[in-house]
């Protein structure tokens, strides 16, 4: 697929601009500031719903607009589909599809699919559990756009749950002796504490049932993934150890086909897994509801739900060594790019070359791994690159080019 | 922040589900420009429902009298009852012309991050209407979101020793939606669909 339009109304920097676009490569070169990752942040916002850069909305919205405005005409299979986005920071975002409003902006997921390669993936490596959750999930939700409507509902069961547990810890803690004032205060204290206890079983089997549901999804996606990212690895960087990854779940319980939680430490190298079935729905279900279960008394004390697929991680491996806080900086870089890739080899397999935006990725390489990248990304279907100088994109990746300068885009060749 | 009773105005009116501070100011200078007979007519009114309209005391549904028309009909199936969240739900049911029993509104859903909870809902009162082994079936109609899903599974094990059938709208509802804003014909299939709902 490839972008053939991209028009931003009140986009961070722009208060406007239109930006006609071809299959190939296309680079957007500037100086710092100037505008060309708000460009691909847009495109990667249509495709994700959401900023690779910021959290929430707000910052996306020109400074003193009260809305920003993406649309973009994407090309698949010959069909051109409009899709259009308002931005709407504290209200509901509002999608339409060939002019006509879709019901809620998530429906449009899916028509756009994009691959984004930006220095802010570091923290795929370095990071938190979050970011590697974030990457599983992105790319869970791009390849069956359903699954943000099951991420949806596990985050709605965890904070429902989450302020059952948190009303049972505040019961616990004084409330109980006092007078029972219930009517004087709003909210929680209207869910007494046998009351929260009786509905936390009800919580537990949605939890577990919408959590199997993300975690089988995250399994199967990791066992899809690992064998492109260890090749993706080997070509960045042929002289290192080889990469893998292992999923880390909360699970106390033993599952068919689960391997226990890997450890923080250096392990033995992961042995080459015979062709076990990956555990079914049901059997995850079962064993969350078993791991709840186990860690009850400690949620009941913390007021937090302690099991369960927001818990987990992604664990990188080079060789038998962790990646965080083993690998160098060059390593590290070197796996986030075989990471973006693995998923990038992974959506082609599957439907639809996706496009791929590479943002100022160039400038971190050495000469080497710069090549390997753009002879793996050359012959995809659409390429957009930013960069600040015009030597930082590769020879191999000679195309289109627009200067961006004190907010507007210019074709140059 | 605007003087004494425009503020009160504003206050009250953004207290109103759906009406943010915005839409709270917007209307109270409307109100404030309007006719006067329009606002005494306005405000009569909103005295007048609340003076008169009451909550059925079997099913919890708004009525005229005591009890609503529903609960009254002798021709309405007192074997079936059909659990609802609100009284609208009840009118966007009754329009199917799918269901010939009686409902049982509870007054909302299961929410902790609300803090609503079972006690805060009309669950006593429909565990006292299955008290006399009358009922044989009870159709669990909340919304088809995650709370009322919750809701729903925490009645029917709450029931569950009482040996009746339990069933649960078919799916083919709008997921994450509002029972209200289901089309006739979506709801009238869903209840004819309605499945046993196993926990
Ligand atoms: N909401 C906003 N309203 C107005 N301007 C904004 C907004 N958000 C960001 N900007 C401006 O956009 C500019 C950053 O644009 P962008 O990140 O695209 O730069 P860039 O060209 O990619 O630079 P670099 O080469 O440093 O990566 C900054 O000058 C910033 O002030
Ligand atoms: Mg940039
Ligand atoms: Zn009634």
């Amino acid at each position: 697929m490839h972008v053939a339009h991209l028009s931003l109304t009140d986009f961070r920097s722009y208060s406007s601009v239109e930006l006609a676009l071809e299959p190939g490569v296309t680079a957007f070169v500037g100086p710092n500031g100037q505008g060309k990752t708000n460009l691909v942040e847009a495109l990667a916002y249509v495709a994700t719903l959401g900023s690779f850069r910021v959290a929430t909305d707000a910052p996306l919205v020109r400074q003193g607009a009260s809305r920003a405005i993406v649309r973009a005409a994407v090309v698949r299979d010959d069909r051109r589909a409009l899709v259009e986005l308002e931005i709407n920071p504290g209200r509901a975002n509002r999608a339409r599809l060939n002019r006509s409003p879709v019901p809620r902006p998530r429906d449009i997921l899916g028509l756009l699919r994009t691959v984004l390669f930006s220095p802010e993936d570091l923290a795929l490596v370095k990071g938190d559990p979050a970011d590697r959750r974030r990457f599983l999930d992105d790319l869970l939700v791009a390849r069956a756009p359903r699954f943000a409507g099951v991420r949806a509902d596990y985050d709605r069961v965890l904070k429902q749950r989450g302020a059952l547990l948190r009303s049972a810890v505040q019961t616990r803690h004084g409330r109980r002796q006092g007078p029972r004032r219930q009517e004087a205060e709003a909210g929680f204290a209207a869910a007494g504490a046998g009351d929260a206890l009786s509905t936390l079983e009800v919580w537990d089997a949605h939890l577990a049932r919408h959590g199997a549901e993300l975690l089988a999804a995250r399994l199967e996606l990791v066992a899809a993934l690992r064998p492109l990212v260890a090749k993706a690895y080997a070509l960045l960087a042929p002289a290192s150890a080889p990469a893998g990854m292992e999923y880390r779940h909360t699970l106390s319980t033993a599952v068919d086909g689960l391997p226990p939680a890997p450890g923080d430490g250096p392990a033995a190298p992961p042995v080459t897994e015979p062709a076990t079935p990956l555990p079914g729905r049901s059997e995850l279900e079962e064993a969350l509801r078993a791991s709840l279960l186990e860690v009850r008394q400690a949620e009941l004390e913390r007021g937090v739900t302690l099991v369960g697929p927001h818990r987990d991680d992604l664990l990188l491996r080079l060789g038998e060594l962790p990646a965080r806080g083993y690998a160098s900086h060059g390593e590290s870089w070197s796996f986030a790019l075989a990471l973006r890739l693995g998923a990038y080899d992974l959506l082609r397999a599957e439907g639809g070359d996706p496009v791929l935006i590479l943002d100022d990725v160039f400038a971190e390489l050495d000469a080497r791994r710069r090549r390997s990248l753009a002879d793996i990304v050359a012959p995809a279907e659409q390429v957009l690159i930013t960069a600040a100088v015009p030597e930082d994109v590769p020879a191999q990746l000679a195309g289109a080019r627009f200067d961006v300068a004190e907010g507007s885009v210019t074709r140059v060749r | 922040m605007y003087e004494g009773v425009v503020q009160n105005l504003i206050d009250e009116l953004g207290l109103l589900p759906g009406v943010g501070p915005k839409s709270a100011q917007r209307i109270a200078f409307h109100l404030l420009s309007a006719d006067p007979a329009d606002v005494k007519r306005l405000a009569h009114v909103l005295l007048e429902v609340k003076e008169r309209v009451r909550f059925c005391r079997v099913c919890g549904n708004v009525a005229a009298e005591e009890e609503c028309r529903i609960c009254r009909d002798t021709r309405r199936d007192p074997h079936v009852i059909c659990v609802v969240e609100e009284s609208k739900d009840v009118v966007a049911i009754e329009k199917t012309r799918e269901f010939r029993g009686r409902y049982h509104v509870l007054g909302g859903a299961i929410s902790p991050i609300e803090g609503v909870g079972p006690d805060d809902l009309r669950i006593r009162e429909l565990m006292a209407r299955l008290a006399d082994g009358q009922v044989t079936e009870l159709i669990l109609a909340t919304d088809p979101n995650l709370e009322g899903e919750a809701t729903a599974t925490y009645l029917a094990r709450l029931v569950k020793p009482m040996g009746l059938k339990v069933t649960r709208l078919a799916s083919g509802l709008p997921v994450g939606g509002d029972l209200e804003y289901a089309d006739e014909v979506t709801l009238g299939r869903a209840f004819e669909g309605r499945r046993l709902l196993d926990v």
